[in-house]
């Protein structure tokens, strides 16, 4: 039993440290030239040797990512809230909503530079752009699943709209959201960073595109680790705020 | 309408269907049920008995005809009435007794008191709960109550607010045949201490001789009422009714009408 649950606690390190042993012996092997794909070891070392740039690219990048992430948590609530509550919206909405986030975001960067220049603002604009969709959604869809009989049971004692919002909608709808959010900070992740490799003077994604026209392939990779590992950690963070905020949906089962 | 009459429920020549072009859900129906009165509604699967609870209660309107509810015609929800399903439907972010004050929240003029009156209103829900067999489960979350303790529960949510008018759809449809007749007093006794009208959509023609007054067989869709049965045997009854002839005799004759409107 015991066993068991330290195997699950080691498993996810023990899969990384795989990873990169597997990786570093492929490189070793196969005699691979580091700027083609330098070992692990190597971006590792390289990447303390530039630890103070990394440090201040990664706290910016940090920076952007967080307020698009919080943009996008507040407009993806309203907007989700909206969608949710009334099927006219939903009607209005789904069509633009669905072919907005079909637009890939890298291609509304250059658009951006256009109107704000490069730099901290197209950032965060993509991160927001390319996160606030799963929140949307699942927010709509945590207000929408409401079972027909418990709406009676409601309607039946005079319950307005707005009171089934309060007392059963927001409140059915926190895992949904709280679930969102994790993959939203992935995402706004991903977006900042394209943002800073198309158009940037600070950030990891600056910072890899100027190690790359300079063939320094092992801080390409140390810069790709560290936004992995900020990726992991917001995860995570998330994670656990879910597992907190929303224990009745872990142990219940609902029907619906 | 002004007409007054002493049914506190009437319905007249209601037809009901759901969108047009639709079969008729409810087909000319008729019905007048006395304040008080504990009313039973059978028939077979897709009759029309939960549209009849919706029309009832508001949350439906009739195609044709007119429902009546305290001499007034309804024309939207009714705003007081309790429904319990066949699913207990609790919400599982609430105690127990949190999803009893629910009505609470909601029916006014406790809306309103709710706040400042909270130990009250607190108070009273406790007594229910124990009176139901829930005491010492107030503070539990639903998933941590056995399907029949669920049900206890709903059936307190649909009483809290005294509401005059009672709906149960199938609530007992669930449970097992032991926690069924054993709400079954604890309905019986709920009723006794404060009668209000309940309107009860059974499959169990066993609950709806024990519980009801009188018993409405439905004919298959589109449902009409075929038989009105008045339900003869005293109150209180107690199990030792259900092994008597006239209870026995009861449900022959409504078995036998459920497989004449089967067969039609
Ligand atoms: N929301 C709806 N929209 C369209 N048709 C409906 C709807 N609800 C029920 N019906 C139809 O109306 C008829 C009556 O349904 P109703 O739910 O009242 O039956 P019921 O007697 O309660 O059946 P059961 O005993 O299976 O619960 C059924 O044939 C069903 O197909
Ligand atoms: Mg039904």
């Amino acid at each position: 039993m015991n066993k068991k649950l330290n195997l699950r606690k080691a498993s996810p390190w023990l899969s990384a440290i795989s990873l990169f042993v597997l990786w570093e012996l492929i490189v070793r092997i196969f005699n691979i030239p580091p700027y083609v794909l330098p070992t692990p070891s190597e971006s590792v070392i390289v990447g303390w040797q530039f630890h103070e740039a990394i440090w201040m690219h990664a706290t910016h990048t940090l920076y952007t990512t967080l307020v698009g992430f919080a943009i996008a948590v507040v407009f993806g609530v309203v907007l989700g809230a909206l969608v949710g509550s009334s099927r006219t919206i939903y009607d209005a909405a789904n069509p633009l909503l669905v072919g907005f986030n079909s637009v890939p975001k890298v291609a509304l960067v250059p658009v951006l530079v256009m109107w704000f220049g490069i730099g901290t603002v197209p950032a965060i604009i993509t991160a927001f752009m390319i996160s606030f969709f799963p929140i949307v959604v699942n927010v709509a869809t945590g207000l929408a699943t409401l079972e027909p009989e418990l709406r009676d049971v409601l309607r039946s004692l005079g319950a307005t709209r707005k009171d089934i919002l309060i007392k059963v909608g927001f409140p059915r709808a926190m895992p949904y959201f709280f679930a969102s959010l994790k993959v939203a900070i992935t995402l706004a992740f991903v977006g900042s960073v394209i943002s800073e490799t198309v158009a940037s003077n600070v950030g990891v994604g600056y910072l890899m595109l100027s190690a790359s026209s300079k063939f320094n392939m092992p801080l390409v990779f140390a810069g790709l680790l560290v936004i992995a590992v900020m990726g992991i950690a917001m995860y995570e963070i998330f994670n656990v705020i879910e597992r907190r905020s929303t224990k009745w949906a872990n142990r219940a089962n609902p029907t619906n | 309408m002004t007409s007054v009459s002493k049914s506190f429920v009437e319905l007249n020549n209601v037809t009901m269907r759901y969108s047009e072009g639709d079969e008729l859900a409810l087909d000319t129906t008729n019905m007048k049920i006395n304040k008080g009165e504990f009313v039973a509604v059978v028939g077979p699967s897709g009759c029309g008995k939960s549209s009849l609870l919706k029309l009832v209660s508001g949350l439906m309107p009739p195609t044709d005809g007119i429902v009546l509810v305290d001499n007034k015609e309804v024309s939207g929800p009714l705003k007081i009435v309790g429904m319990a399903f066949q699913n207990p439907t609790l919400l599982p972010w609430r105690t127990t007794l949190d999803n009893v004050l629910l009505p609470m929240e909601i029916v006014k003029p406790h809306r309103n008191r709710l706040r400042k009156h909270r130990a009250e209103y607190e108070d009273r829900a406790r007594k229910l709960l124990a009176s139901v067999g829930l005491e010492g489960h107030e503070d539990k979350f639903p998933w941590e109550l056995s399907g029949g303790m669920q049900q206890r529960a709903s059936l307190c949510r649909s009483l809290i607010h005294e509401p005059d008018l009672l709906m149960l759809d199938e609530p007992f449809g669930a449970l097992d045949a032991f926690t069924r007749e054993e709400l079954w007093d604890i309905l019986q006794n709920l009723w006794m201490v404060r009668p209000f009208t309940v309107i009860l959509v059974t499959h169990d023609l066993r609950e709806a001789s024990y519980l009801a007054d009188t018993i409405y067989v439905m004919s298959k869709r589109p449902g009409k009422i075929i038989v009105a049965r008045e339900n003869p045997l005293p109150r209180p009854r107690d199990q030792e009714v259900t092994f008597t002839q006239p209870f026995t005799d009861l449900v022959h004759e409504l078995r036998s009408h459920i497989r004449d409107v089967r067969a039609a």
